[in-house]
């Protein structure tokens, strides 16, 4: 097999990669399996993120998972049910009336209790870390860029108010910098509105001149449908969500009629879809160098819900296998088909188009620091 | 139907809540392949023209327009902005506020999507335009990161990728530095040479693009506006570039409208100049006397005598004034020795400056975007961070004292910093309301901020908003609450850009004054012709480093770049102005 060509591998791909993951993880306490799920993610980020900056940001997820972490153990230690045998830490406990009866303020610390509680933690730290996996993966500006012709105009908005940020930030300094030349130092409630106004004054300024700029470039050119056929389109967008909003509840909740359940999700989304389809035929833009659809993509989507299937297999044949034993304390389980479905999720790893290497970076202006 | 590019018949336009017209009964056709060149005083209508030219006005900014404008036989009556995207491509003055996307490709390829164009077409097209800019090699790099001049060519190729027929521009190159501005002028002489599009081009710095100009349209303040051949408007117009000035002072037929007309019409008032300034055969070199370091050392010694012989032209006059008021200062109001400023991304703004700023002296500041002028005055005023380096300001009476440890009250008072948005500084709602918090600000009385702009700006109603001023009203609000705390060292950042000529004068001016009372003035700039009426010394900064430095004459005379149009003319003499020229020989004009 020749190597394949460098190119971006589609976003969603990469989100279905995750959520996949992220569902795999979510049916289980083990730790094994935990950091498992957590090896593999890292190694595909490291393997297959971009150059851009949130590419760069994954490692603040897992930081974030670890402080999860640290917060789960000392709330069970302040105020956690403690169970178990093993005394870890004898610790004074406060007697709370009988209305509090969830809680435990203070008490022996049991080494079952904190594993658990550690356990629960980490499992929502790689949870996490997924997300931020499809984060660093995909560039969620390019993921916008794929959405269908109907919501593109959300989507452009979106994009806006993105790199919008960045110069409100911007002008928040230069104004505060300003403030000091008229002897301000800038503290306190009061200099909020002196800040403040120049700010917004100049947002609403710059809003104009790119709303002004976007319409000359032919923003909102197309998609003018006649009357009936936009209330058509927005009421089976209403009626489609509503109903994936019930079915949604139906599948949750085991207690209602089985017909609420799976058929009205199913509806709700195929109305929806109708509903999407509807709003974008009268929609003629195009998208530059579209991201395509190829082997890569299925691949990488594939291997995800692989994962979350093996793992929901297990969940079915052998639950024992996906929890840790805590009563008694033991060794935990090696499900082979869930470790296999976890490791299929890496293939992307390897398998998939290394992502594109960023242009030299050319002379810029010396003013602006670029961090490399 | 007749191919007019754009025709506007007996076009009004009423600006939502506004009494009177702001356009007036205008009659214009421009054709095609034309390069026309509106110019105006600031608030003629100069934008308000283009905007009824691509449909803005009055769709996008309310207001009336009677009459009719066609683009291309499109209606705009009927036709929104958007539906004329594919024939009418719009720039404006800042390219930062009007990109949609963050990388050069995606902003080159976004109009195109808007238009719906097949994804072969665009790649095409994307890669064209990348070659007519020249800026290939830019494709993936982040838009906000690009120099100034770079950032208007992609957003002039941004709307040259949809090929329009028509591309107006409003102002595309006054917040560029020279050479930013040169960039962009060879990329719109390209379009109108090669490619044979229609523009319509409005500036303020009209000496960069008359050459080119096919066509002149000038907007008079009342709303009328005249067309023609760029020599015929000119004779009259009230904006006009020093070349044409000075011709039309020396009455020269065919009005000249580049340097190097003016250059050759000039033969003759060199030579008088020459001998009326009392100068021997010496000051008439041959044609390669501006660069010729003998003549600018010449130059120099006559510039820096304090007591010339004979007041042969302005620049002297003023010197003389200038050390007339302030006796010369020996110890430099503001001294600053090895000043670093470094920005987040290891980047160093400032590399090791040292400078004095003298009483009674306005120092330009130049050199391109990036070269370290804002860092540097920042630094000087002390509100800036720097990394290494003293800064020590003291007059004769006070002892010196490192404004940057100071608290920002006093700080004001030792340094007073106009910076490059101006407008930052003001946050209440009337003029009256900034001068009085002005006046408690910095405990002087009641008043003296209302007195300090009556004489900057006169005839400022006290009850008007500050966003509703011109923008010389704004720089004279701005200047006038900076000087109400009275400092010593008076420092401002790019002040002249959007003002108009007469503005610009006016600005001149009051800083001429400025120094004449014994302050000291700096003011970083691009302009070279602001910098030839007003500054006395220029210093030339380039990396964060200084690479020039020196009387005014002398370190711009010789540069091609930063050579006011009156210097490059009348090279190697020393003057700089129409004014200077004026006074110098007073009986040389016919």
């Amino acid at each position: 097999m020749t190597r394949p060509l460098p190119r971006a591998v589609h976003p969603a791909a990469w989100w279905g990669w995750a959520v996949g993951l992220a569902v795999a993880v979510s049916t289980t306490t083990n730790p094994l399996l935990l950091l498992l799920a957590l090896a593999v993610t890292s190694l595909v980020v490291a393997a297959r993120r971009g150059s851009s900056p949130w590419a760069r940001a994954f490692r603040l997820y897992l930081w974030l998972g670890m402080a999860i972490v640290a917060v789960r153990l000392v709330l069970h230690v302040l105020v956690g049910l403690k169970v178990g045998s093993t005394l870890l830490l004898p610790l004074p406990e406060a007697r709370l009336p009988s209305w509090a009866a969830g809680i435990q303020l203070g008490g022996d610390v049991y080494l079952e209790g904190l594993l658990g509680a550690a356990l629960l933690g980490l499992r929502l730290a790689v949870i996490i870390a997924c997300i931020g996996a499809a984060n660093a993966l995909a560039n969620p500006k390019r993921l916008l860029r794929s959405l269908p012709s109907a919501l593109h105009e959300v989507g452009a908005a979106v994009v806006v108010s993105v790199s919008v940020a960045p110069q409100l930030a911007e002008s928040v300094q230069r104004v505060r910098r300003a403030r000091q030349l008229r002897g301000d130092g800038g503290r306190g409630l009061r200099a909020v509105r002196r800040i403040a106004l120049p700010v917004l004054e100049d947002t609403l300024e710059r809003s104009l001149l790119l709303a002004a700029a976007m319409d000359s470039r032919g923003y909102g050119r197309s998609g003018a449908a006649p009357e009936r056929e936009r209330r058509l389109t927005g009421a089976v967008v209403l009626v489609g969500l509503l109903a994936c909003a019930i079915g949604l509840y139906g599948v949750l909740d085991a207690t209602t009629p089985a017909l609420l359940g799976t058929p009205t999700l199913v509806v709700g989304l195929a109305l929806s879809a109708l509903g999407l389809w509807l709003g974008g035929r009268h929609v003629r833009t195009t998208t530059y160098r579209p991201d395509p659809w190829r082997g890569a993509e299925w691949l990488t989507l594939g291997s995800g819900v692989l994962a979350a299937a093996a793992t929901t297999v297990v969940a079915r044949t052998a639950p024992d296998a996906l929890a840790m034993p805590l009563d008694p304390l033991g060794v935990p389980a090696l499900p082979l088909v869930a470790v296999a479905g976890l490791l299929v999720a890496a293939l992307p790893a390897v398998l998939t188009p290394e992502p594109p290497r960023p242009a030299p970076r050319v002379v810029v202006r010396g003013a602006v620091g670029v961090a490399a | 139907m007749s191919e007019h590019a754009v025709v506007l018949e007996s076009v009004s336009v009423v600006p939502a809540g506004a009494e009177g017209p702001v356009l007036r009964d205008v009659d214009l056709v421009v054709e095609e392949g034309e390069l026309a060149l509106v110019v105006g005083r600031t608030g003629s209508g100069k934008s308000t023209l283009l905007g009824a030219m691509c449909g803005r006005v009055p769709h996008f900014t309310g207001g009336t327009l009677h009459g009719r404008v066609l683009v291309h036989g499109r209606d705009t009556r009927e036709h929104r902005p958007r539906d004329l995207a594919d024939l009418v491509g719009v720039v404006g003055q800042d390219p930062l506020a009007g990109f949609v996307t963050d990388t050069v490709e995606e902003e080159l390829a976004y109009g195109m999507e808007q238009l719906g164009l097949p994804a072969a077409t665009m790649r095409k097209r994307v890669e064209e335009t990348l070659d007519v800019l020249g800026i290939p090699e830019l494709r993936g790099a982040a838009l906000r990161e690009l120099s100034g001049g770079q950032q208007q060519r992609v957003a002039i190729g941004s709307v040259l990728t949809a090929h329009p027929r028509v591309i107006l521009l409003d102002e595309p190159t006054s917040a560029l530095d020279p050479t930013g501005a040169e960039e962009v002028l060879a990329t719109i002489t390209r379009l109108v040479h090669d490619l044979a599009v229609t523009v319509v081009v409005a500036e303020h710095r009209v000496e960069r693009v008359l050459h080119y100009a096919d066509r002149v349209v000038h907007v008079a303040v009342d709303g009328t506006v005249t067309v023609g051949a760029p020599a015929g408007v000119m004779a009259t117009s009230d904006i006009a570039p020093p070349v044409v000035e000075l011709g039309r002072w020396a009455g020269w037929t065919p009005l000249p409208l580049s340097v190097r007309d003016a250059r050759r019409a000039a033969r003759g008032l060199r030579e008088r100049l020459a001998t009326t300034s009392g100068s021997g055969p010496d000051d008439v070199p041959g044609p390669d006397g501006a660069r010729d370091p003998s003549n600018n050392r010449h130059i120099r010694r006559k510039m820096d005598d304090p007591h010339p012989t004979e007041p042969s032209n302005n620049r002297h006059i003023r010197r003389k004034m200038s050390t007339a008021t302030s006796a010369p200062s020996v110890v430099p109001v503001l001294q600053a020795s090895g000043v670093v400023v470094r920005h987040p991304g290891d980047v160093v703004a400032v590399a090791g400056v040292d400078l004095d700023l003298h009483a009674g002296e306005v120092t330009a500041l130049m050199g391109r975007n990036g070269s370290g002028k804002s860092s540097l005055l920042w630094a000087l005023q002390g509100s800036g961070a720097t990394a290494a380096g003293r800064v020590r300001v003291g007059g004769p009476t006070t002892p010196a004292v490192d404004p940057a440890a100071l608290d920002p009250v006093e700080r004001r008072a030792r340094v007073g910093l106009v910076p490059q948005s101006a407008t930052d500084l003001l946050y209440l709602d009337s003029v009256g309301a900034e001068c009085a918090q002005a006046d408690h600000e910095s405990t002087v009385p009641a008043g003296t901020c209302a007195a300090l702009l009556a004489r900057l700006a006169p005839g400022v109603p006290a009850d008007r908003h500050p966003r509703d001023l011109s923008e010389g009203q704004k720089l004279a609000l701005v200047l006038a609450v900076q000087l109400t705390a009275d400092p010593p060292v008076l420092l401002l950042d790019e002040p002249t850009r959007g003002l108009d000529p007469s503005a610009k004068a006016v600005l001149a001016t009051t800083l001429r004054d400025l120094a004449a009372r014994g302050r000291s003035v700096a003011v970083a700039t691009h302009d070279v012709e602001f910098v030839a009426e007003c500054a006395d010394r220029v210093v030339v900064m380039a990396a964060g480093e200084v690479v020039a430095d020196g009387p005014t004459a002398e370190v711009v005379v010789s540069s091609p770049a930063f050579a006011p149009q009156v210097a490059k003319v009348l090279a190697p003499g020393p003057w700089l102005t129409v004014d200077d020229v004026r006074s110098a020989a007073p009986g040389v004009a016919p």
